[in-house]
């Protein structure tokens, strides 16, 4: 009888954490739904900031937070995952005119795609790019995956620039048809989290912590640590190259100093902040950098310092920015949740033996 | 022309080294990348310039004040930034050096602005000077022996005297140097010090030859530097030098002889990073030695 | 003879670790690797495991040869080890560190897990229940979802072996186990061992400073010093004999 009721006990608990998943995401598809109907354009436009950035953080979080490896990889898969849509969206008409610096290569004018395949196969080759790194980077013991993925986003930088009959260089590509929405970025942004939580919480996200805390350790626990960071380093890819196809599909317009360090550096801060290695503190995280990031714009403007009027400074912002990274490593380096879920926070009371 | 080109590539090659000398040094003893090291070399150059345009000083007194201003920022760097994060994890390290860096960056860019300075370079070193039958601008000349005659005095501190082995040891094994009564911070402020002097020489170098000075200058020119110190074997002041003379030889004469590959010259420091990585990632002078983490 | 050590030696740079040292482990034997310290006792157990390559000679392993073998696959083939320092993960609860040790068991992908197949319910499950199987073996299943490093010292250490013994091995390396623990403890945790030995199917294979706590579990020794063999064979004879001693006080009177 008292196995019974403690059997039952323990699927209740089951239930009630699957209720509480299931009405988050409940609520936020209705707030989608609502704000979709009922904001003003400036505000939905930064809802669809939001969301996008959601998506990336809450990726770039895994290879950096959840299995410790320091990597600056965003900037390049995004900006591989925006071209790659670019091309596949735009009509051939609209690309016939706006290569103005070489013709473009004609299989360049026969890349066309709807919305989802063009998503997908943004991410998947941003993926693709990710695994070929990984072999040389991964293989060897070092922190050198933080410098191969700055010089990565360079070099995408460069291809970019050096190749016009693709990308039309440093002019960028134009009239990107918008089918970026709420329910586009909304959505996906909701599938991002489900996606990175059931990994987190399974063998593989195990033994991304395991590599995180002690490496040795995992590996004498037959951890093979090369997949597992492989594995991060690619699915991480993989959402930001479909988070740069979103992003295209929202601003239109891209061109290659769109993805500079600054963009990986704002993800950082967003997951620095949100704290390492928590999917919610991600999201928080890019809510309260996204919101500060807009408000902290009066910094590069002429500002009224206790009667002294200053000129504009831009720029400032980005120092500001900078010390509030500075400030947060050296003196609340766990950031809002530190490596705790939203989860954890209810588990907190069902402590075991005292 | 080769020779011209070869005296070129060493030059640029040079420039590298210095650098990379100081990101071989510090990730011998900390372990840590230090993102900021770049942006010390532009601060060097924006010193010498804020030296000899604002304060009026002569070249060699603007050399010394950024060589001086440069280690002091890169001791109190240390100090400020990542002593109070030695016993924590490894990737708090690494985001408070990017973050040292950006700030550099972003500051100079807010109080200097975005726009290029042009560098005063002094008269003699725009002299044409004649050197194996060509002729090429005395600081051409220079810098070449300028560096080595630093890395002469790097390598006998390192190897003559008392604080040199004090770093020697401490690359090997941070516990054994603190219970030799070596006080291990003391030991790492001066690496950031010696590190940051050659940025500052290196940046004057580079401001002297473009000759120009821009918040942004270290960024592109320090991670090639790293590159060039993995390359040439990370944690061994010859394999940094090495490794910035392979990369500075490698990008002149390569464009040199195929001018339409011009765009891609920045990528292959890069290049050269993933090829050691993939088939000797200790370097080329690197040594193989399995450190006791266990 | 479930291990055997064939004439390995180890050098680092001009230093060598370990000088020609054979020796071999018996299926089911308790045996103690022993001997001053910076004797190469904790290198040879990283040779086992496969941190490091010897320089020279063989490990072999249920007629297997372990040379060159990355570690992780070494530990599929049935070799547990434990830190001198306790080394659980320390963002992880003790039921989550012990799940690690199943992890390369459980039979699901990447795909599975992702979309929650049944498969993968069932896989965690199981390998859930084991691992509560084995922590309650340890007395320690109440602490399941407490985080590993805020126990206590010694609940840590069995959480530690709890951990090795997920992973099915039937050698178990025991780096030196006792280490900072009381009498009382020390003992206690010699039983355990002893009775695990038997319920898990265990060889095990330990570095121990504590001579009395090698005396209670051991069923032979081998006393290394300065990376060569001087003695092997039972405990009670290891004290007795002239050269152990030698080594064992040549730590005080050299200097």
């Amino acid at each position: 009888m008292i196995l019974k009721r403690v059997g039952f006990k323990m699927q209740a608990m089951k239930h009630k954490d699957f209720i509480i998943k299931l009405s988050m995401i409940l609520g936020t598809v209705w707030f989608i739904w609502f704000a979709n109907g009922h904001f003003d354009e400036y505000t939905v436009r930064i809802l669809n900031n939001i969301a996008i950035f959601v998506i990336l953080a809450v990726s770039y979080n895994l290879i950096n937070g959840v299995t410790g490896q320091f990597s600056l990889e965003p900037n390049g898969f995004v900006a591989i995952g925006a071209y790659v849509t670019a091309l596949l969206l735009i009509s051939p008409d609209a690309k016939s005119y706006q290569y103005a610096i070489a013709d473009p290569y004609p299989f360049v004018m026969t890349l066309q795609s709807n919305f989802v395949v063009a998503l997908l196969l943004s991410g998947f080759l941003a993926a693709l790019l990710a695994l070929v790194l990984s072999f040389p980077v991964f293989r060897v013991r070092g922190d050198y995956l933080a410098i191969v993925t700055l010089g990565f986003g360079f070099i995408i930088k460069i291809l970019a620039i050096n190749h016009p009959e693709v990308t039309n260089g440093s002019l960028g590509l134009n009239d990107i048809p918008e089918f970026s929405n709420l329910y586009w970025t909304g959505g996906l942004a909701i599938v991002a989290v489900v996606v990175v939580l059931n990994i987190v919480n399974s063998k593989f996200g195990r033994a991304m912590k395991a590599v995180r805390d002690d490496e040795d350790a995992a590996i004498a626990m037959g951890v093979n640590t090369f997949k597992a960071k492989t594995l991060a380093f690619c699915t991480s890819a993989f959402f930001e190259g479909l988070g740069g196809g979103l992003l295209a599909a929202l601003l239109t317009s891209i061109s290659p100093d769109l993805f500079d360090f600054f963009f990986t550096f704002q993800l950082l801060i967003i997951i620095v902040l949100g704290g390492l290695g928590s999917t919610t503190g991600a999201i928080i995280g890019t809510v309260l950098v996204m919101g500060g990031s807009e408000w902290m714009r009066f910094l590069d403007e002429p500002m009224n310092l206790f009667g002294y009027e200053t000129t504009a400074m831009p720029g400032m912002r980005m120092v500001v920015f900078s010390l509030v990274l500075i400030f947060i490593m050296l003196f609340a380096r766990e950031g809002v949740m530190g490596k705790r879920e939203l989860t954890d926070l209810f588990k907190s009371r069902k402590k075991g033996g005292k | 022309m080769f020779m011209q080109q070869m005296v070129n590539g060493f030059s640029l090659g040079s420039m590298y080294a210095l650098i990379a000398i100081g990101y071989t040094m510090v990730y011998g003893v900390l372990r840590l990348i230090n993102f900021a090291h770049g942006d010390i070399m532009m601060v060097g150059g924006f010193l010498g310039f804020f030296g000899m345009e604002v304060l009026g000083l002569p070249f060699v007194a603007a050399v010394l004040l950024a060589i001086v201003g440069a280690a002091l920022l890169g001791m109190a760097s240390d100090r400020v930034a990542y002593r109070p994060l030695r016993e924590a994890p490894k990737i708090s390290l690494l985001i408070t050096a990017i973050g040292v860096s950006f700030f550099l960056e972003n500051a100079f860019n807010v109080f200097f602005g975005g726009v290029p300075r042009a560098f005063p370079v002094p008269a003699y070193l725009e002299v044409m000077v004649e050197f194996f039958g060509l002729m090429m601008p005395m600081s051409a000349v220079i810098v070449p022996i300028m560096t080595a005659f630093l890395l002469s005095v790097i390598l006998w501190i390192l190897f003559k005297t008392k604080y040199g082995m004090a770093i020697r040891a401490l690359a090997f094994d941070v516990s054994t140097v603190n219970l030799m009564g070596i006080d291990a911070n003391r030991v790492i402020t001066l690496v950031f010090g010696m590190g940051s002097a050659l940025a500052a020489v290196g940046g004057i170098f580079w401001a002297v030859n473009y000759p120009s000075v821009e918040p942004m200058m270290g960024v592109l020119v320090g991670l090639k530097a790293f590159a060039a110190a993995v390359v040439g074997g990370i944690g061994s002041v010859g394999g940094a030098v090495l490794g910035g003379l392979i990369i500075g030889f490698t990008e002149v004469v390569v464009i040199a002889f195929f001018p339409e590959l011009g765009g891609y010259k920045d990528a292959f420091a890069f290049i050269f990073l993933i090829l050691i990585l993939l088939f000797k990632p200790t370097g080329i002078l690197g040594i193989d030695f399995e450190k006791s983490r266990f | 003879m479930i291990l055997k050590i064939n004439n390995v030696t180890k050098n680092f740079g001009g230093v060598s670790a370990i000088k020609e040292t054979s020796f071999s482990v018996a299926p089911k034997e308790i045996f103690g690797l022993i001997g001053p310290n910076g004797a190469g006792k904790t290198t040879m157990f990283n040779i086992i495991t496969g941190n490091y390559e010897p320089s020279s000679g063989e490990v072999v392993f249920r007629n297997e040869t372990l040379n060159g073998l990355k570690p992780h696959r070494i530990v599929r083939k049935g070799i547990a080890r434990t830190f001198q320092n306790i080394r659980l993960f320390s963002s992880m609860s003790v039921l989550d560190n012990v799940l690690i040790g199943f992890d390369f068991q459980a039979r699901y992908g990447f795909m599975e897990s992702i979309l929650r197949f049944p498969r993968f319910i069932g896989e965690e499950k199981r390998i859930k229940a084991r691992s509560m199987e084995i922590l309650d073996y340890f007395g320690m299943s109440a602490y399941a979802h407490d985080k590993a490093v805020d126990l206590s010292y010694g609940q840590q250490r069995k959480v530690e072996i709890a951990r090795a013994l997920a992973t099915n091995p039937e050698l178990l390396l025991l780096d030196e186990p006792a280490a900072g623990m009381n009498p009382s403890e020390t003992e206690e945790l010699g039983e355990l061992i002893k009775k695990a030995r038997v319920d898990f199917d265990l060889t095990v294979l330990l570095i121990e400073h504590d001579m009395k706590f090698v005396n209670q579990l051991c069923d032979k020794v081998l006393v290394l010093d300065y990376g060569k063999t001087i003695f092997e064979g039972k405990p009670a004879d290891a004290i007795c004999d002239p050269e152990v001693i030698a080594a064992y006080l040549g730590d005080f009177h050299n200097d």
